[in-house]
């Protein structure tokens, strides 16, 4: 397989799923629970660190070294904040609880 | 084959990305948002590095390690510092866009020329720009919550600032828009590096103005930029799962800025270009001497004893005095003695959407008994005592009343209208936003001086041993 072959770009249809997913995003987003509002932004933070997907194609392809180099500093950028985001976003969920789920819990 | 199946993998990572967000709508069902976005994230991962083209990997397992290893101890950090983690990983974000986005165009320029369309150029310059501003904007953001020394926290203003700013903005994009339509061409080889530092320099000369009453609002904004540089990198790439991702992000930020604006009565323009510091700085300058009333603690426990709804307003200060322990031992005092004990939350309370629930969750308060503000206001005119901690202008009347003031128009909490209130304060100083507020001085007002945590452990102490005596 050639290392650059030229892919016609679909632009029509790229747009189309960025319109569509960011109207799914306004109607999911504008449901999510006001008490959830912080978690969410680092939930949020760690999906949008999808830019990891990009990062290791720069990263792991057969390219020169110093490109390759800008991608490994991208994948950690990337990395952390995955990291970081699930489990602070999981750790904060954690402490949200009922009265009764208290009153149930051991402690 | 394998492209397929990546294709494939990409779109049930979108899926699971969709149901994460969707499961955020209840804390009952939060948990599997974490579960979903994690497994979501796996699976875009490994269904990259899978492909063929992969055949670098030792570089990939370095980064990898290394981001666990800063990640894990930012995910640690105290619930008051996650406004400022938050900016953080803005800023990674937009660092890993721009970094990216630089990556492509030079190994283009380099090994394929002809994949410099036009289009895919656009993507581009929108990816380091929106991605490098994002990144200097954030690390700025943060250092100001940070509090740290050397970063101003007041906004920095100067006349012709706009202009500025705008112009950086314009030049920018006028050098950007040149190696878009001549990508090739020597000169734009070093054009790039020029845009770049130009997107690094507006990033940080945008967020120098703005002061910390907005920081809510501008790490909402920082949000989208991020999500949108990743949408950006989806166009370069022809990656539709970036898009959607960056597409969800993205939309995310722009509602919790609109929430945020509509919650200080601001427009986007007006926090981004407004310099909310000049405005104060004028209708402040009132140097009228009025008094205030004092109450001891003991007198306030008799009177919060009698009461049958009281309804408790923290603000940031609560967090500061780190009281929010001993305001659980007071709600439970309360609530032992049968008196109906409710949260009344400001969306601007805290320091970034949502901060006040979370600060309030870690002391163990059920968020069944945080309410939002829309829903307490109604109730407010039954509530026997209203207990403002630490919180200033998110309960200040001017802000219904005085047309000169500048906060007028920004909903509050209606605490003004509770039989009786009590206002914690530190010092008879002013607030975040430097304004002075009529609710200390109300008829039935009595002011609350001191420490936050040691007036609020003081006044469990006096509602629980009173409990005992009588």
């Amino acid at each position: 397989m050639g290392t650059h072959e030229v892919p016609a770009l679909d632009l029509p249809s790229m747009l189309f799923v960025f319109m569509l997913s960011t109207f799914i995003g306004v109607g999911v987003i504008r449901r999510v629970s006001r008490l959830l509002h912080t978690p969410l932004m680092s939930l949020t933070n760690a999906i949008s660190a999808i830019a990891v997907v990009g990062a290791i194609l720069v990263t792991g392809s057969d390219y020169p070294t110093h490109i390759r180099l800008l991608g490994a500093v991208a994948l950690f950028a990337s990395m952390t904040n995955i990291v970081s985001g699930f489990l602070i976003t999981n750790r904060m969920l954690k402490m949200f609880k009922t009265r009764d789920a208290e009153k149930a819990a051991p402690k | 084959m394998i492209h397929t199946l990546v294709q494939l993998a990409y779109i049930v990572a979108t899926a699971l990305f969709i149901f994460s967000l969707h499961w955020m709508s209840d804390p009952k069902t939060a948990r599997n948002a974490v579960r979903a976005g994690v497994a979501g994230m796996a699976l875009a991962v490994l269904a990259t590095w899978a492909q063929p083209q992969i055949i670098h990997h030792a570089w990939i397992v370095i980064a990898i390690v290394l981001g666990f290893v800063v990640g894990v101890p930012l995910s640690r950090v105290s619930l008051t510092a996650v406004p400022q983690r938050t900016a953080l990983s803005h800023a990674f974000g937009g660092a890993a866009a721009g970094l990216v986005g630089t990556a492509k165009y030079y190994l283009w320029l380099s090994e394929g020329p002809e994949n410099l369309t036009t289009f895919r150029m656009i993507a581009i310059m929108l990816e380091i720009v929106l991605g490098y501003l994002t990144f200097t904007g954030s690390l700025l953001a943060a250092g100001k919550l940070q509090e740290l020394k050397w970063i101003p926290q007041r906004p920095v203003t100067y006349p012709g600032q706009n202009f500025v700013n705008l112009g950086l903005l314009a030049l920018a994009v006028v050098l950007g828009g040149y190696v878009v339509v001549n990508p090739t061409a020597p000169i734009s080889a070093a054009l790039f590096p020029v845009v770049s530092v130009l997107s690094l320099a507006f990033g940080v000369l945008l967020i120098l103005p703005i002061g910390g009453a907005d920081m809510p609002t501008v790490i909402s904004i920082l949000n989208s930029y991020a999500g949108l540089s990743a949408v950006a990198m989806g166009f370069v790439l022809d990656n539709k799962l970036l898009i959607t991702a960056g597409a969800l992000d993205g939309s995310s930020g722009l509602i919790l800025s609109i929430i945020m604006c509509r919650a200080m009565n601001r427009s986007f323009s007006n926090v981004l270009f407004g310099a909310f510091g000049q405005v104060q700085a004028g209708s402040a300058a009132t140097g009228e001497e009025k008094s205030y009333k004092a109450e001891t603690v003991e007198g306030a426990a008799q009177i919060l004893e009698q009461a049958s709804l009281v309804v408790i307003i923290p603000g940031y200060g609560m967090a500061v005095a780190q009281a929010q322990h001993k305001v659980r031992e007071v709600y439970d005092a309360l609530r032992q003695k049968g008196i109906t004990v409710k949260f009344a939350i400001h969306p601007v309370a805290g320091r970034m959407p949502g901060h006040m629930n979370v600060l309030l969750a870690e002391a163990e308060i059920p968020y069944t008994d945080l309410v939002e503000m829309d829903e307490i206001n109604p109730e407010m005119p039954q509530c026997d005592v209203a207990l403002v901690i630490g919180a200033n202008d998110v309960v200040n009347p001017a802000a219904a009343t005085d047309k000169a003031s500048p906060i007028y128009g920004m909903p509050i909490i209606q605490a003004d209208k509770a039989r009786t209130i009590f206002a914690i304060k530190r010092s008879k100083s002013p607030g975040f936003a430097g304004i002075d507020n009529e609710l200390y001085f109300g008829d039935r007002t009595w002011m609350l001086f001191g420490d936050a945590k040691a007036v609020v452990g003081e006044l469990a102490k006096q509602l629980t041993g009173g409990s005992g005596m009588h």
